[in-house]
C-alpha cells in the first residue's frame, strides 16, 4: 500500500502498539503532526518544552519497560531534546525519538532550523538514522523499536527530512527484524555459570551487588528468589532500588557515595561479589584500587563492554539476566547451604547496629528525610516515586520504602536536574492507577516548571513535593565540606511563590512549615487528584550522609558532619 | 599496564555515516588512532576498516568491545599476528641520484611510479616497520613530499 512518509510514521506507531506520544510540533515535522491529527489510535501529549517531552517519554518507559516515544521538530526542537536522549542513554532507557529535518535538498546549506541532528545524537543514542527516502522508512522504524528495546536498551533517534515525510512509497511494515550486525548475546555461557554457582557455594562472605539491569530485564522476581534461597545479603545501586522489598532482612540498603554503612562495608569486606546488571559506576565504587579488594567478582551483564571496563572480573557472564538466572539459580540451589553465611550476616548486622541509616529529628523545623518517610507511610506502595537531582534525590533513595521494581524513577547516570516533573507526568500516563509523586528541590523544579501547564491541561495529576532548603543543596553541601563554606551561587533565597506559581497554571499549591500542615496538604492533593506543588520548608543545613567523598574509598565514610 | 600497538580490522555495514560512528567512538572515549584505512569489500555491502591503535590491555579490550557494540559492526578482527602492509609514495627532485633511488625502492618492494620534467614519484609497499626504514633511508635524496597510506592487514589463516 502506498502512503506518504508522514503516514508511515503514524502507521508504525499503531503497529508498534504505541498509545502515547509526547512532543512539540514545528516546521519540519508538520506533515507528521498533520497525519496524527487525523487518527485516534494514540494520544499526543503536548509538553511545553522538547526536553520535557523526552523526559516524559522516559518516565513512561521507566515505569512500564515499554518503548517511550517523542516527536520534535528540527534545529532547536531537536537540540532541546538532546538532554533527554543523553539521560536515557546513560540509564539504558528504551526510547524512539523522531525529529523533523529540513528537506534533503536543503541539507548542508545552513537552512532555517537546520542542524546536523544525527551528528549530535550519535554520541548520546544507542543508534540513529537519517532517513534518505520514504521507501527506507518502514524498515528503519521497525529497526528503531527493535534496537531500542532489545539487548541493552537505549534511545534511538530517527531524523526525517520534511520532503521524505511528503514522499509517497510502498508501506510494507516488516513483522520481524533481522540485523546481521546486531545480535545481542542473551544466553549465558553454561560452563561459566556453573563455575560461578560453585564459587557462590564456596564463598564465606558473598554479597549481591544488584544493578539497574535487573529492572530493565524484568528479573526482580528471580533475584528475590535467589536472595531468599541463598540468604546472601544484598546491596542495591540507585538504579536497582525496588528490586528487593524495603523490609527484606537481607537488603543492606543502597551502596556507594551515599550508601548505608553496612552496604559499603559489605562491599569492602566481601570475598565474593555477585554483580547482577550493575556497571561499576564511580559513584558506587569510589577509589577503584581499593574497591572490593578481597573479593572475587561474578559479573552478569548483557553488554560485554560493561564487563571488565573498570574492574577485573573473575567470572564474566554475558547474557540476559533473566536467562542467566534461570540457569544459575537451580544450580546454586542444588548445593548451597544458607547457614554457611550466618557469621557473615552477623558481622553485617553488627555494622548496621553501630551505624544505622538515620537523621537527627527536630521539633523546630521539618527535616527533609522526615517528609520522605512520611510519604512512605501515607502512600507506600500506592505511589510511584520520581525525583529530580540533588540532595532530595539521595534522601529519597535512602529513606523511601520501595516495594516493587519500577517504583523509583530517577536520572542516575547523567544526573539531569529538571528530569523529575516531566518524568512523573510520563509515569502518571503509564500508570494511572498509581499516585505519581515527584520529590524535587527548589533548584531542580525550576528547570522544567513550565510543565505545570502540560500536566494541568493533559490531566496528569503529579504531586510535586519541593524539599525547599533555599539552597542548591548538594552543591552547597560540597561547598560546606570541601570549599570552606564559600557558597558560590548556591543560595537560592530569592525564589518564586510556588503556591501562586502552581495556581497560575491551574494547579494547586501548598506552603508547608509544620508536619501537620504537610499531612493535610498531601491528603488534600491526593483526594483532589489535581496537579500539585507542596512547598515544604525544610532544614536549610541538612546534609546527605553517610558520604564517601569523590574518589575516596568505600569503607571510609563520613558518618556525621560537625561544624 | 604496558601500552602496546595493535592492528584492528573492522567489517562494517556500508551505510551513511558509519565512518563517523567509528572515529566518533575513538574521539569520545579518548582512544588513539595512529592510522586508518577504509575501502568497500568487493561484491558486498560491507566495508573493511583497518585501524592502527595504541593502548594497554584494558583499553584495547574496551576498544574491541565498543567497536562490536556499534550497530553496523559486523565483525572485529584482532590478532597479534597479522600480515601487515603499508604503502608510501615519495616525490623527489630529478637529479643524478635517480638510479640510487630506484635501487632503494626495489629493495623495499617498490619502484618508480611516475616521472615528470621536475620530479619523480616512487611507490613502496611493505611491512610498516620496513616502510619506516625506507622513509629514513630515502631522506638522503631530499624528498619534497611523502604520502603514507596507512596499514592494511589480513589474518594469516
Amino acid at each position: 500500500m502506498e502512503m506518504t512518509g508522514a503516514q508511515m510514521v503514524i502507521e508504525a506507531m499503531k503497529l508498534e502498539g504505541v498509545d502515547t506520544v509526547f512532543g512539540y510540533p514545528g516546521g519540519a515535522i508538520m506533515n507528521v503532526y498533520d497525519e496524527m491529527y487525523k487518527q485516534k489510535d494514540f494520544k499526543h501529549i503536548l509538553t511545553r518544552h522538547e526536553q520535557a517531552a523526552v523526559h516524559a517519554a522516559e518516565g513512561y518507559a521507566r515505569a512500564t519497560g515499554k518503548v517511550g516515544v517523542a516527536f520534535v521538530t528540527s534545529g532547536p526542537g531537536f537540540t532541546n531534546a538532546v538532554t533527554g536522549l543523553a539521560t536515557a542513554y546513560m540509564d539504558s532507557i528504551p526510547l524512539v525519538v523522531i525529529s523533523g529535518q529540513v528537506p534533503i535538498t536543503l541539507i548542508g546549506t545552513d537552512a532555517f532550523q537546520e542542524i546536523d541532528a544525527t551528528g549530535i545524537s550519535r554520541a548520546c543514542t544507542k543508534h540513529n538514522y537519517l532517513v534518505r527516502s520514504a521507501s527506507e522508512l518502514p524498515l528503519i522504524l521497525k529497526e528503531a523499536f527493535y534496537i531500542a528495546s532489545s539487548g541493552r536498551p537505549g534511545p534511538v533517534h530517527v531524523d526525517i527530512p520534511k520532503d521524505v515525510t511528503a514522499e509517497l512509497a510502498k508501506f510494507d511494515y516488516p513483522t520481524r527484524v533481522d540485523i546481521p550486525t546486531y545480535r545481542p548475546t542473551t544466553k549465558g555461557n553454561v560452563r561459566q555459570i556453573k563455575k560461578a554457582a560453585e564459587a557462590i557455594c564456596r564463598a564465606k562472605r558473598p554479597v549481591f551487588y544488584l544493578g539497574g539491569g535487573i529492572i530493565h530485564s524484568g528479573s526482580a522476581e528471580l533475584v528475590r528468589e535467589f536472595v531468599k534461597a541463598t540468604q546472601i545479603p544484598a546491596v542495591e545501586t540507585l538504579m536497582a532500588r525496588g528490586t528487593l522489598r524495603h523490609d527484606d532482612p537481607l537488603l543492606l540498603g543502597m551502596v556507594g557515595m551515599h550508601g548505608t554503612y553496612q552496604a559499603n562495608m559489605a562491599m569492602s569486606e566481601a570475598d565474593l561479589m555477585i554483580a547482577l546488571g550493575p556497571r561499576f559506576d564511580d559513584r558506587v565504587t569510589g577509589k577503584l584500587s581499593e574497591f572490593a579488594k578481597h573479593a572475587k567478582i561474578i559479573h552478569v551483564d548483557i553488554d560485554p563492554s560493561s564487563i571488565g571496563k573498570l574492574v577485573d572480573v573473575d567470572y564474566p557472564i554475558v547474557g540476559d539476566l533473566k536467562e542467566v538466572l534461570g540457569v544459575m539459580i537451580p544450580k546454586v540451589k542444588e548445593q548451597v547451604d544458607p547457614d554457611r553465611y550466618q557469621p557473615w550476616r552477623e558481622i553485617l548486622k553488627r555494622y548496621n547496629e553501630i551505624h544505622p541509616l538515620g537523621y537527627e529529628e527536630s521539633d523546630k523545623v521539618i527535616k527533609p528525610q522526615w517528609v520522605i518517610e512520611r510519604v512512605g507511610e501515607l502512600l507506600g506502595d500506592d505511589a510511584v516515586i520520581s525525583t529530580d537531582v540533588g540532595q532530595h534525590q539521595m534522601w529519597t533513595a535512602q529513606f523511601y520504602p520501595f516495594s516493587f521494581p519500577r517504583q523509583f524513577i530517577t536520572s542516575g547516570g547523567l544526573g539531569t536536574m529538571g528530569f523529575g516533573f516531566p518524568a512523573a507526568m510520563g509515569v502518571k500516563r503509564a500508570r494511572p492507577d498509581k499516585i505519581s509523586v515527584n520529590f524535587t528541590g527548589d533548584g531542580s523544579i525550576l528547570m522544567n516548571v513550565q510543565e505545570l501547564v502540560t500536566a494541568v491541561e493533559s490531566r496528569l495529576p503529579v504531586i510535586n513535593i519541593i524539599l525547599n532548603n533555599h539552597y542548591l543543596g548538594m552543591v552547597r553541601q560540597w561547598q560546606t565540606f570541601f570549599y570552606e563554606k564559600r557558597y558560590a551561587e548556591t543560595d537560592l533565597s530569592f525564589q518564586p511563590d510556588f503556591v501562586r506559581l502552581a495556581e497560575a497554571c491551574g494547579g494547586i499549591g501548598y506552603r508547608v512549615e509544620t508536619k501537620d500542615e504537610f499531612d493535610e496538604a498531601l491528603k488534600d492533593a491526593v483526594e483532589k487528584g489535581v496537579v500539585a506543588m507542596i512547598d515544604v520548608v525544610v532544614d536549610r543545613n541538612e546534609n546527605v550522609l553517610p558520604m564517601v567523598p569523590s574518589g575516596g574509598t568505600l569503607y571510609n565514610m563520613m558518618l556525621e558532619f560537625k561544624d | 599496564m604496558k601500552v602496546e600497538r595493535r592492528i584492528i580490522s573492522v567489517i562494517v555495514q556500508n551505510e551513511h555515516s558509519v565512518l563517523a560512528r567509528i572515529t566518533g567512538l575513538f574521539a569520545a572515549r579518548g582512544y588513539n588512532i595512529e592510522a586508518l584505512t577504509v575501502a568497500p569489500i568487493p561484491d558486498s555491502d560491507m566495508s573493511r576498516l583497518t585501524i592502527e591503535t595504541r593502548g594497554n590491555v584494558r583499553v584495547i579490550e574496551q576498544i574491541i568491545k565498543q567497536l562490536h557494540k556499534l550497530i553496523p559492526t559486523y565483525k572485529v578482527i584482532e590478532h597479534e599476528e597479522m600480515i601487515e602492509k603499508e604503502m608510501v609514495m615519495m616525490k623527489f627532485p630529478i637529479n643524478e641520484s635517480l638510479s640510487s633511488i630506484q635501487a632503494l625502492c626495489q629493495a623495499y618492494n617498490g619502484g618508480i611510479a611516475n616521472v615528470s620534467s621536475q620530479h619523480i614519484i616512487t611507490m613502496v609497499a611493505d611491512e610498516p616497520k620496513r616502510v619506516k626504514h625506507f622513509i629514513e633511508a630515502a631522506q638522503r635524496f631530499h624528498p619534497v613530499e611523502i604520502v603514507r597510506g596507512g596499514v592494511v592487514a589480513m589474518e594469516r589463516e
